[in-house]
């Protein structure tokens, strides 16, 4: 069941849009916001609720990468991958996160702490290797600097 | 040296407030476009002044606008979007604007939609530019507050609203027509034109999309004349540009000089040159999307024509430098990677093409490699070139590849006959 917070906000997209259907993509998002991630009753609920049918809600869902279809920890670290981070390696600093945190990219740790997600250019490549936790952005990001970094999120 | 867009910015301090714009003559433009001149004058003066547009493709703005059908007839609401899904590998000149100075894009917007009398608008935003978000939402609500949004602007009778959506990924969205999917609450594929945006774009309504940087050009334009912003460039494309350099240069960074300055003068005066240590061997002149171009091209302008000229384009301005410690194949997969993941998935050559590309370059990277499969990559070329995808985002995929196999042929082969990458440093996934 949608919370009374969730229909609020949905509610609130939907009447600036021309019709419910538009709010999809937001409604979505608000789920996500609540809950972490989006589950398969979650796309449920959303659909009812925009009077969709599940499998055009999870049609949507599935093409954005950054709303979650799987469970993910409770920080998502989004390394770039892109051509100014792969010019200044960013594969090393895949390499060691790898390391601390014994995770492949798509895969979340044993403790739920941390997923590991590729992402494509974050937009700051003058200060490569770049990434993202949860909201906040590292640039330069230097291997030495990554036990600092980590330890701030728990 | 003029530097209009970026004078008020300085990220070591906050960005300007609403009161500390408008004390910077912020707002005075705005005033005056919807005082002194009508919607069809505003659209003149972007079209003489020459801007053409920022987003990489440089369509004369004004131009763009005028296709929008005006007076009694004209279908309510319209709307005018801010391109600010600032994705493509090596940009980074939207983020610099958007932090940097928030009211000017705002202005900007709220002039555009004047000209073309737009009820509602959007900055469509990309989902990592969480700084940028915060400030767009501010300064919203100081614009609202200030009468510059909402009903009747200045006395004038006419009313916009504006928006902010931020995105959940995908670098479709920064396609046009993808976008206005995106907005629709779809999946972010693009539609086919004509019909154009500027007659049934959003909801079936006329709809102008914009770059950002297209917009924060308007204001200054408005209040300075276009003989004034042609006169800034080296070149017949008007105005400044923000270009901005990535890679193992001494100064990375983005810097707003005068539309046409060359190549050398950006890699040498305003990046420093080469680290030391390393060697420059090719640049991507305006994105992961356009043509390699080399040390050949040194003193070339970097304009929209001369750029074409040269057998790349400026895209967005913002150059990739790969340096000789960096294999050309792993570098090109690199993108190809990205390209195949960002694909749409909405039509075959790109869908299916795209991972096969991705897949040989891995197996040639790794010394798998084989003769023919040089031949294969040339075909994909043309086969996911001009006229044979849906969409942009193929084609210009294919641009740094083709250009990859002309001026970098013999690393490509190195590989193949050493079966193994010379470079070998590298981790490839
Ligand atoms: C795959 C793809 C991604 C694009 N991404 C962006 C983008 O992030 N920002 C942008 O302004 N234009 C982007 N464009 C170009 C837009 O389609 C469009 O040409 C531009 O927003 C128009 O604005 P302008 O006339 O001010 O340049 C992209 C194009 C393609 C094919
Ligand atoms: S070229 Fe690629 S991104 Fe464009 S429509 Fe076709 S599949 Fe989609």
């Amino acid at each position: 069941m949608l919370t009374q917070e969730e229909i609020n906000a949905i509610d609130h997209e939907v009447k600036l849009l021309p019709h419910k259907k538009a709010a999809v993509i937001e409604a979505l998002k608000i789920v996500q916001k609540e809950r972490g991630w989006v589950s398969d009753a979650s796309i449920s609920e959303v659909a009812e609720y925009l009077d969709m049918s599940p499998a055009e809600v999870d049609s949507v869902a599935t093409f954005y990468n950054l709303i979650f279809r799987k469970q993910v920890g409770r920080h998502v670290i989004l390394l770039c991958d892109s051509i100014s981070c792969y010019v200044m390696k960013y594969q090393e600093i895949y390499v060691a996160l790898q390391q601390k945190l014994q995770i492949q990219f798509g895969e979340t740790t044993t403790d739920q702490r941390f997923t590991l997600l590729p992402n494509a250019c974050l937009g700051c490549c003058d200060h490569a290797p770049a990434l993202m936790i949860d909201d906040d952005l590292y640039t330069d990001v230097t291997i030495e600097q990554l036990d600092e970094l980590l330890k701030k999120y728990s | 040296m003029e530097r209009p867009l970026t004078q008020h910015i300085d990220l070591r301090r906050p960005a300007f407030t609403l009161k500390e714009y408008e004390q910077a003559g912020g707002y005075a433009a705005l005033k005056k476009a919807v005082k002194e001149l009508t919607p069809k004058e505003v659209q003149q003066v972007v079209q003489d002044s020459n801007l053409k547009g920022r987003g990489g493709a440089g369509f004369n703005t004004g131009l763009k606008w005028s296709f929008v059908p005006m007076g009694d007839e004209a279908r309510h609401p319209k709307y005018l979007i801010a391109n600010a899904d600032e994705m493509e590998p090596g940009t980074f000149k939207d983020r610099l604007l958007l932090e940097g100075n928030p009211h000017q894009l705002i202005e900007g917007m709220i002039i555009a939609a004047y000209a073309i009398q737009a009820d509602i608008s959007y900055i469509f935003l990309r989902w990592a530019y969480k700084k940028a978000a915060h400030l767009i939402r501010k300064a919203l609500a100081e614009a609202y507050e200030a009468g510059y949004l909402g009903e009747n602007i200045l006395g004038s009778g006419w009313g916009l609203q504006m928006h902010l959506h931020t995105g959940v990924g995908r670098y479709m969205c920064g396609e046009e027509t993808a976008l206005l999917n995106a907005l629709e609450g779809k999946r972010a594929t693009p539609r086919s034109k004509p019909p154009f945006p500027q007659v049934s774009g959003l909801f079936g309504k006329p709809t102008v999309v914009n770059n950002v940087e297209t917009f924060c050009c308007i204001p200054h334009i408005v209040s300075n004349g276009a003989e004034w912003f042609k006169g800034l460039s080296k070149s017949e494309d008007g105005g400044t540009k923000i270009y901005g350099v990535s890679g193992k240069v001494k100064r990375p960074g983005a810097w707003e000089l005068p539309m046409g300055i060359t190549m050398r003068e950006l890699l040498e005066e305003h990046a420093g040159g080469m680290a030391n240590g390393y060697q420059l061997r090719g640049v991507l002149p305006g994105g992961a999307s356009t043509d390699f171009l080399t040390t050949e091209h040194m003193d070339i302008k970097l304009d929209f024509k001369s750029v074409a000229a040269a057998g790349s384009r400026l895209g967005t301005g913002t150059m990739i430098v790969m340096d000789d410690a960096t294999c050309p194949v792993g570098f090109v997969h690199n993108l190809q990677h990205f390209f195949a993941q960002e694909s749409c998935g909405w039509c075959t050559p790109c869908r299916e093409g795209l991972p096969w590309v991705e897949k040989i370059l891995l197996s040639i990277e790794k010394g798998e490699g084989r003769e023919e499969d040089l031949d294969i990559l040339s075909l994909h070329t043309k086969m996911l070139g001009p006229g044979n995808t849906y969409c942009a985002l193929a084609t210009g995929a294919m641009e740094p590849l083709q250009s990859a196999l002309k001026y970098f042929r013999e690393d490509f082969e190195r590989h193949i006959h050493e079966k193994s990458c010379p470079w070998n440093g590298h981790e490839h996934r």
